[in-house]
């Protein structure tokens, strides 16, 4: 973007952030793991959008993906097992100037943190929030996660997992004040890269699940859908609008239009095949810190009256008589 | 001035004006059914005799249901109001007045022993005539017994009166019972009125008007039909006060440190102080956010404070129990963060609206591996006002938790203190967002406090990612053995330095005797008025009270250890030693006497129990007298 197009005319800022501006400690993610594809994506956008580091915040939970803030060189909050959004939403709360991401695992997001899930949606805070979904446990040592397949053997269901899995997409479209709602899967790094972008320029809460391998533990979970005929690409002209490539390699399209919820709630609910894209999209939906816009500047009067406002309604006047208790 | 309770039955004397007995403190309760505003009714008789002058102390009783039984025992919701003469710091031994809205809220307090055997009571009579029989027969048989015992009764056509004004007795008696009140103990009814005015200012005049015409029927009913009247002169106020309880405190100094997001999920008896910061917050730039639960709220005032300003999270022991790992994570991270517990009844979900202090213990060793943090307890009212303000500067300037326990005692307790005198160093100064020196890191431990300044998102330079695993000065993950131990050495120096702060609470009494009582937070007023009463009596007896329960000040051993007895006095569970299955191997301790025989090694003892009420001053005069043998 900046700094590209050397003939342009426009000022250029004097500080051009390149992509190491944007790294920080060498990931620690096993070979192939891909946490590693998201990284780079992020990484790529903060470049492109040049989003001042100092500005912009990652916060995460625990498990695997969560360590994804300190291998950037952006400011980040590895936080607590769960609790990745109410940390992003008191973040963005104190401080709308600032850029928010949020990385959450399926445990982290679908089973500890399930109640900040609904709730995050329901604020619709301006922040972009990234399930990295590798239907796993994978920190702790492979066990089941809420988004496992049903009959996944794991280190707690030897013979097969017992329940059917969580959708995280349908989920999310079922609350109310949803206003975002995209899906990729890491192994397309230029259709991820696009939606992390749209989700970054939404207002409101942008979630996204990735779907995310983890070569370690489960190395073939994901063995049908990365065939890219179970990928139904879609498309709308507001929504997606692919490279030639894309379409070429992802011959399954729908031309799906972002504003239509019943279209995207049978979408998520598909098995068989992985709906790529945005499927929903409002921009009109009340953002939680818009309307709890917080005047910014309190000057000592004003303190000072409002708390004299209040002392007032609860005043004793001087009164004469005994020795006096003040 | 001592001339308490001399009062004949029939106390007109011979030119028809009423006596009017002049004594030093009454403690007057009014008692109805939940929802017949016997609360608002001793609230407004508080604030009538506080601004006449008065020491005042009003605490609410509580019921634990929102809508229990009508005209049952345990169901009595009202006041407790405590006026004297001098200043008033608890809320008093038994009652000498109450006036009851039905016999079974009377029976209960009568019961539970919070009258005083002589008390005068006024009591609603319609239920002597009531249509259903049962009422009829329960009323006659209490009143019948009630007559056999010293207590004096009054039966008072209270409904009767009132429909002379409204339709709806039931909206509206406890206006005409505060008329009452105002013409037994001899209050100017312009006083009254003011306050009624000022109690429905919002509702307007249509509201305003019949209240004022209710309670100058009371006034004119009991001028008319009672034969008695008392005065407690003005003990004088030299500078203007406010009256108001524990938790509009806490929430006005929140708004006076200059914090301004308060994370909370409600939860009694807490949530009233953010729903009066609810109100006001706006105002002053600040959002009070419900959170979906206590962990997001705790979450949530983290990420603010991360962010930022120090923000506060509001709530009571369950709560705390739930925000438990986050505040491990504020201490491991060192973000400072306020956090309110107005302590119930536990464990479990306990006893919802009572007193009690059992969260110390919790509060010091909730989290889990060590997670140093400081506690504080508020004693007074006026001290709920100041304990945020202080709160928000520890929690900034050694970056670690701070946490202020205050109980229901407080929190519903009302009493008058000097008006605070804003100022403007109270509140946190805009938050730095300058570019980072080079070689500055996120923790730059101080070799010798532990502390380091806080690099705050927005500041150029100082990019680093927060971290609650072990981490290094860089805030890098700690792989190394001696990273760990280093970070836990600097995060407790923070807890030393600050305790080099600590000024040593004064000992009130001499400073070594026989006794010496050790209390902490509410019930200060209260052991001091003991210890008082028995030094007077020449009893060898002394009381400290402890503000900073962690880290605490220095100086306190050597206080103990100048008495031939220590006990504190607590309102949380112990074993008793009278109990004969308990002994030295097996005894627990109520809370702060724990603490004080791990930390001094002094043969502390300790006094306590969890009946959900306010210590009654007479029984720690009690355990003096017992102890003193
Ligand atoms: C309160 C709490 N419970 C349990 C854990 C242990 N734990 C850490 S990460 C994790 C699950 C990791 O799975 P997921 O969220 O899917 O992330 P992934 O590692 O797969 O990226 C668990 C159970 C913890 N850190 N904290
Ligand atoms: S265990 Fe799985 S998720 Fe974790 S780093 Fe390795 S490959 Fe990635
Ligand atoms: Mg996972």
């Amino acid at each position: 973007m900046f700094g590209i197009n050397q003939n342009c005319e426009i000022a250029l800022p004097d500080t051009y952030y390149t992509l190491e501006d944007y790294q920080s400690n060498i990931p620690r993610w096993c070979p192939g793991c891909g946490d590693n594809s998201i990284l780079t994506a992020v990484q790529r956008l903060c470049r492109d959008e040049q989003l001042a580091p100092e500005k912009t915040v990652f916060v995460s939970g625990i498990g695997c993906s969560s360590r994804l803030p300190h291998y950037m060189g952006t400011y980040g909050f590895h936080g607590l097992h769960g609790r990745a959004l109410p940390i992003a939403e008191g973040v963005k709360i104190r401080r709308p100037d600032l850029n928010v991401f949020v990385n959450m695992g399926d445990g982290d997001c679908c089973s500890i943190g399930t109640a900040h899930w609904i709730h995050a949606v329901r604020y619709n805070m301006n922040m972009t929030v990234m399930l990295h979904d590798n239907e796993i446990y994978g920190l702790t040592k492979m066990q089941a996660s809420p988004t496992s397949p049903q009959g996944l053997v794991t280190n707690t269901t030897p013979k097969g997992s017992y329940l059917k899995p969580i959708k995280p997409l349908s989920v999310t479209l079922g609350i109310s004040n949803v206003s975002f709602v995209a899906q990729v899967a890491e192994w397309m790094p230029e259709l991820m890269f696009e939606i992390i972008k749209k989700a970054y320029y939404h207002k409101g809460f942008s979630f996204i699940r990735i779907v995310q391998r983890c070569p370690h533990f489960t190395p073939h979970v994901f063995d049908d859908l990365m065939n890219p005929d179970s990928a139904l690409l879609l498309q709308h002209e507001d929504g997606l609008s692919s490279s030639e490539t894309m379409l070429k390699t992802y011959k399954e399209q729908e031309i799906h239009d972002p504003s239509n919820i019943d279209r995207a709630r049978e979408l998520a609910d598909i098995d068989d095949v992985l709906p790529v894209g945005i499927l929903y999209r409002n921009e009109n939906i009340e953002v939680y810190d818009e309307t709890r816009r917080r005047q910014r500047f309190v000057t000592h009067k004003m303190r000072k009256d409002a708390l004299e406002t209040q002392f007032d309604k609860f005043l004793i006047e001087p009164v004469s008589g005994g020795n006096g208790h003040a | 001035m001592d001339k308490v309770d001399t009062l004949a039955k029939n106390a007109p004397d011979q030119t028809g004006e009423k006596k009017k007995v002049i004594i030093k403190e009454h403690i007057i309760e009014i008692v109805s059914d939940a929802g017949e505003g016997a609360q608002k009714a001793g609230q407004s008789f508080g604030g009538i005799s506080a601004k006449a002058g008065n020491g005042i102390w009003t605490v609410e009783i509580i019921p634990a249901e929102i809508q229990p039984p009508p005209r049952s025992k345990a169901g009595g919701s009202g006041n407790r109001i405590r006026v004297g003469s001098f200043y008033i710091t608890n809320a008093g031994d038994e009652a000498d007045l109450v006036v009851a809205f039905n016999e079974q809220s009377l029976l209960g307090r009568f019961e539970s022993g919070n009258l005083k055997p002589d008390a005068i009571v006024l009591l609603e009579d319609k239920w002597r005539n009531h249509a259903d029989p049962d009422i009829k027969k329960m009323y006659r048989d209490a009143i019948d017994d009630l007559k056999k015992t010293p207590l004096r009764i009054y039966e008072v056509p209270m409904e009767k009166e009132c429909l002379k004004i409204v339709q709806n007795a039931q909206r509206g008696k406890n206006m005409w019972a505060l008329g009452m009140l105002c013409s037994v103990y001899s209050r100017d009814l312009e006083s009254a009125r003011n306050e009624i005015r000022l109690t429905f200012a919002k509702k307007g005049e249509k509201v305003i008007k019949p209240n004022i015409d209710l309670l100058e029927s009371g006034f004119q009913w009991a001028e008319e039909n009672l034969d008695f009247k008392f005065e407690i002169p003005s003990a004088g106020i030299t500078k203007p006060q406010i009256v108001i309880n524990g938790n509009t405190a806490i929430a006005l100094g929140v708004v006076a440190s200059g914090m301004d997001v308060c994370a909370m999920y409600p939860i009694t008896p807490a949530t009233s102080a953010s729903h009066f910061l609810s109100e006001i917050f706006e105002n002053v730039g600040g959002v009070v956010h419900q959170a979906e639960d206590e962990i997001a709220a705790a979450a949530f005032a983290v990420g603010a404070s991360y962010a930022g300003k120090c923000a506060v999270t509001i709530t009571s022991g369950p709560g705390l129990a739930l925000k438990t790992e986050v505040l491990g994570l504020a201490s491991m991270a060192e973000i400072p963060l306020v956090l309110v517990d107005v302590q119930r009844g536990g464990p479990s979900t306990g006893l919802p609206t009572k007193v009690e202090q059992g969260d110390l213990l919790m509060s010091l060793f909730h989290t889990h591996g060590d997670a140093p943090k400081i506690v504080m307890a508020p004693a007074t009212i006026e001290d709920c006002f100041y304990a945020p303000v202080t709160a928000r500067k520890i929690a900034e300037t050694f970056r670690m938790p701070v946490y202020i326990l205050s109980d229901a005692n407080l929190a519903t307790g009302q009493q008058p203190f000097a008006k605070p005198e804003f100022k403007e160093e109270w509140v946190a100064p805009p938050f730095d967002q300058s570019p980072v020196p080079d070689g500055k890191q996120p923790y730059d431990w101080d070799e010798e406090t532990g502390l380091s300044t806080r690099i705050i998102p927005g500041q150029p330079g100082g990019m680093h990612t927060v971290t609650g695993l072990a981490h290094s000065r860089q805030s890098k993950v700690a792989y190394e053995p001696w990273t760990n131990q280093e970070g836990m050495e600097n995060r407790s120096k923070k807890l030393a330095a600050f305790q080099k702060t600590l000024q040593t609470p004064k000992v009130n009494g001499d400073d070594k005797g026989d006794i010496l009582i050790v209390g902490w937070g509410s019930t200060k007023g209260v052991i001091e008025e003991a210890v008082n009463i028995a030094r007077d009596q020449g009893y060898s007896v002394s009381s400290l009270h402890i503000k900073y329960l962690q880290p605490m000040a220095s100086g306190i051993k050597e206080i103990m250890q100048r008495f031939k007895k220590v006990i504190t006095v607590e309102i949380n569970y112990s074993d008793s030693y009278k109990d004969k299955i308990f002994d030295e191997n097996n005894r627990r301790y109520a809370n702060l006497a724990l603490l004080l025989r791990a930390r001094y090694l002094v043969d502390v003892d300790c006094w306590s129990n969890v009946y959900g009420q306010p210590i009654k001053p007479h029984s720690i005069l009690d355990l003096i007298k017992e102890r003193s043998e």
